[in-house]
């Protein structure tokens, strides 16, 4: 690669537009990496923000700021904003960046249908979002305002932010199924010479796994709005029983795409967590095969298990029995992840850079999500938890700790191989220490809500709720703010910063680490051989 | 530094948080329960918080072992075994595997499978059929069989806008109090019929351990047998639109002869007002008892003033549909008029005549004709309400 004629050709290949016209017709994985992530970020920003107006109503019994109509519009919008437009792209963009420098290829499979599934993205936001302005101007009522989960026949009632959010959710999926087959096609066809499936990174199983959910779900979720489309403006009853059909129906729809989809938002965290913790204990990934046999375990457990979100609709005995036992078989193969990582730390020798901070805040707070998730399998204690802020609670620990602090992880593991700059390690620090506290200090009290008997989802409550509810307001607040440290860091090491050798970090093994940060514009255009 | 200051803004947090909880009326775990279902889920929510508790700290505690000891900074050499190596490992690694098995399958598993038996188990033994019909945003309770057959009526929050808009102090059971609270009497198996009448709605009272879906088109069911006299409050737990978090449960548990008594005085008020609807009434007594009908069920869309909140809810104020005629000149309800949509419902607009009797209906009409700015002048009586039927 040193030689002159290498480098020439190189440059060569670095010739593309500059400006605006760069960023909309870009085709390179690591350009539309860095969309997507930057997206992601924007739109956590958003979600954060119309949840802390949530927090901020609910820090006192009463309504004080928003009304009750406006309340429903943001917690559905939140939902929908965070899983779609925050967590997924964000997997998606480490995907685009990493798996091309993780199996040694020049870049994805398919690019133009990579930048296409890019640029459907703001479009979809803006439609998800727009409702809301719409509103100020006298037109519609503003944005959904049935949760994120779109229940018929709540949904056939609503205003136009339905329909602007069954298209958002059209626009997403079709991105999301674009992207999952770019990814399974770069997978199957573009490893480096001896790179066989089970000597891939991690990352690339889970997200292959992921891939394979997106496709085989995300198709039911946009029938089952379509249904929804056609129930509201075209006079069907898919989902009316008046005329034949079933509300149900649609739970069942909704949830055979909803639950794949939270191990669609967790499967490449769980990709790249023992990367991190191999890197940091300085030792190699621990249970690699017993690892990808419990993503594949998870992935095909997960579209079985659906109803267990709907317990109290009435489902028939033999039904509550199956699903109850089938969710809590998932703890099995989650219990193997587990264990793969603390053994992955066993005996290893540690230090704690941000990125494992990170990861060690997240084994401790994902194991409390799924250790209360496999309480919440239990049918007749789920009459109780269900739809109570113990639920919520037990969703943020999932998703905001297993899913958004494992991104942050990614993020402070992979952000000096992309820009060639290390971040600033004490702020980096400060962040994780702050997110950790106050995550805990906002969800902890929610638990307790949930059991003393707070439904989730109303915009005012009863007084024996008051204490708890303060405190996970303050506690929100500071989440939230905290998360400007980590929107600064990243401006200012992708701004500048010490340089980042090649390798970054001693520990970190892989072909991304083989290539100088930032890595070319083409990744590798000689193929690495893995031995 | 940092962690210095991290340190003491935490504790500083912590301290303050303390102070707050310290006075505070909170409860860590579910009511105190009063039937069967609601003792046997908190046994087995009990159970189940302590073993993953235990798995939590036991992990916890094997990582932070880790943590502490096997750090660089200590001068820990990495091993580097990627998996068990020897048949005694490989074994090591199956304890936990197994331990879990038990715990999910036998453990939480048999007892869990009892809980679901006896939940669903609404018919058995069961004394006497109560209905639940949810609507945006009230319950509605029907008496199905026994003494109480045909007792029909609408639970309201009765929780003052004031208070709501923190104009008024809250008073003790702030959002959870109603105007008629569903009798129960004590003791006995009852079983619970449930529907909705326009969305899906949950009725859940926490103390009883139950909570089931109310959905429209169809039947669900559950039962309670309460076991302690008292009053239980609860909530709707589904997402039914702007007045989602207004629509509480009460149930009044009371002892089987202070329950009859009650069910005498309520056949004995039903039937009084039902001959209400053969007497001629005045403007007058219309118009009070509209202002009432209005204040707890229309209010909450259309709002105080009559303004409505446009688009969804069109407000009553110079209203087309009401400041027109409800009857042709033979006396036929007219389509679309203000009668028929109070009557019949549309779209969002449910249909009050499964709700409201007649008297309430034709007082709220009167009432809504003659008040803000309206000015029809015109009376609806209660007899042309029953003749609609």
């Amino acid at each position: 690669m040193s030689t002159a004629a290498a480098a020439h050709h190189d440059d060569h290949q670095h010739d593309h537009p500059y400006g605006i016209m760069r960023w909309l017709t870009t085709t390179n994985h690591k350009d539309i990496g860095t969309m997507y992530l930057t997206f992601s970020l924007i739109m956590f920003l958003v979600g954060g923000a119309m949840i802390l107006a949530v927090r901020a109503e609910l820090f006192q019994p009463g309504l004080q700021l928003i009304r009750p109509e406006f309340f429903n519009q943001l917690i559905g919008v939140h939902a929908l904003v965070m899983i779609f437009a925050a967590l997924m792209p964000a997997a998606t963009g480490f995907a685009n960046w990493m798996l091309p420098l993780q199996i040694g290829a020049p870049d994805m499979a398919l690019p133009r249908l990579n930048n296409w599934g890019f640029w459907l993205l703001p479009p979809a936001a803006i439609l998800l979002t727009l409702p809301f302005t719409l509103a100020l101007f006298g037109i519609g009522d503003g944005a959904i305002a049935t949760g994120w989960t779109f229940y018929a026949p709540l949904s056939v009632q609503g205003g136009i932010g339905v329909d602007f959010a069954i298209f958002a959710v059209h626009l997403l999926g079709i991105s999301s199924v674009m992207g999952s087959i770019n990814i399974i096609v770069t997978i199957f066809n573009m490893r480096a010479p001896g790179m066989t499936m089970m000597k891939l990174p991690l990352f690339a199983w889970g997200w292959l796994i992921t891939a394979f959910l997106l496709i085989a779900t995300i198709p039911v979720l946009a029938g089952a709005v379509t249904m929804l489309l056609t129930d509201r403006h075209f006079g069907t009853h898919f989902f009316d029983a008046a005329g034949g059909g079933d509300p149900i129906l649609f739970q069942h729809l909704f949830w055979f795409f909803g639950h794949p989809e939270v191990y669609i938002l967790l499967l490449p965290v769980w990709g790249f967590i023992p990367h991190i913790i191999s890197a940091f204990s300085r030792k190699p990934v621990y249970g690699y095969k017993a690892q990808v046999y419990s993503f594949w375990a998870i992935g095909i457990l997960s579209v079985v298990v659906w109803a267990h979100h709907f317990l109290t609709v009435g489902l028939p005995v033999p039904a509550l029995l199956y699903f109850m036992y089938s969710t809590m078989s998932i703890s099995l193969p989650l219990a193997v992840l587990f264990f793969c990582w603390i053994a992955n730390m066993w005996k290893g020798s540690m230090s704690f850079e941000t990125p494992m901070l990170f990861t060690t805040g997240w084994i401790i707070l994902f194991g409390i999500g799924g250790l209360t998730g496999l309480v919440l399998a239990d049918v007749a204690a789920d009459a109780q938890y269900h739809h109570s802020y113990f639920v919520v609670a037990h969703f943020h620990y999932t998703l905001f700790a297993g899913g958004i602090m494992g991104i942050m992880a990614g993020v402070y593991y992979w952000l000096p191989k992309m820009t060639g700059h290390m971040y600033n390690e004490t702020l980096g620090k400060l962040h994780f220490w702050l997110t950790a506290i106050a995550f805990n200090v906002t969800f902890i009290p929610q638990f307790f809500l949930g059991l003393a008997g707070m439904p989730r989802r109303i915009p005012d409550y009863a007084l024996q709720f008051s204490e708890f509810n303060m405190i996970s307001s303050i506690g929100a607040f500071i989440l939230g703010l905290s998360q400007l440290i980590f929107v600064y860091n990243i401006v200012k090491c992708v701004r500048g910063g010490e340089k980042a050798s090649g390798k970054v970090w001693e520990g970190a093994e892989g072909l991304e680490w083989t290539l100088p940060s930032p890595p070319p514009y083409h990744s590798f255009t000689e193929q690495p051989v893995v031995k | 530094m940092a962690l210095k200051l991290i340190k003491k803004v935490g504790l500083g947090l912590m301290f303050a948080l303390w102070s707050l909880a310290a006075h505070a009326e909170y409860s860590w775990n579910f009511p105190k329960p009063v039937t069967p279902m609601a003792a046997d889920t908190l046994h087995v929510h009990n159970k189940f918080m302590v073993i993953i508790m235990v798995i939590f700290v036991v992990v916890l505690g094997i990582m932070i072992y880790s943590i502490i000891n096997h750090r660089k900074s200590k001068g820990y050499k990495a091993a580097t075994f990627t998996g068990p190596s020897t048949k005694a490992q490989v074994i090591w690694t199956l304890v936990p595997f197994a331990i879990l098995l038990y715990i999910d399958f036998i453990l939480m598993g048999i007892p869990a499978y009892h809980s679901v038996i006896m939940m669903e188990d609404t018919r058995n033994d069961a004394e006497m059929v109560v209905k639940v019909t949810g609507s945006q945003w009230r319950w509605q309770y029907e008496y199905m069989d026994g003494d109480a057959q045909g007792i029909k009526f609408v639970s309201n929050l009765t929780t003052p806008e004031d208070q709501i808009q923190n104009k008024a102090a809250k008073g003790e059971n702030y959002l959870l109090e109603v105007d008629n609270e569903l009798v129960l009497p004590v003791d006995k198996k009852v079983r619970i019929l449930l529907t909705s009448n326009d969305v899906i709605h949950t009725w859940w009272v926490p103390a009883f351990g139950s909570a089931r879906d109310a959905i429209p088109g169809f039947l669900r069911e559950t039962w309670a047998k309460i076991e302690e006299p008292g009053t239980y409050r609860g909530q709707c737990k589904e997402l039914c639109g702007k007045g989602h978090g207004f629509m509480p449960v009460v149930v009044k548990a009371v002892p089987e002869e202070e329950y009859k008594a009650w069910v005498a005085a309520k056949k004995q008020e039903l039937a009084t007002a039902s001959a209400g609807a053969d007497k001629e009434w005045s403007k007058d007594e219309l118009m009070a008892h509209g202002k009432e009908v209005y204040a707890k069920n229309c209010a909450v869309c259309h709002q105080a003033e009559g303004q409505g909140l446009p688009p969804a809810f069109p407000g009553l104020a110079g209203s087309k549909i009401v400041n027109a005629p409800n009857f042709d000149a033979d006396g036929k309800l007219m389509k679309d008029s203000h009668v028929d949509r109070v009557f019949n419902g549309i779209r969002v607009m449910p249909a009050w005549k499964g709700t409201l009797n007649d008297v309430d209906i034709a007082a709220v009409v009167t009432y809504e004709r003659n008040s803000f700015g309206n000015n029809m002048g015109d009376l609806v009586q209660p007899a042309q309400i029953k003749a609609l039927r």
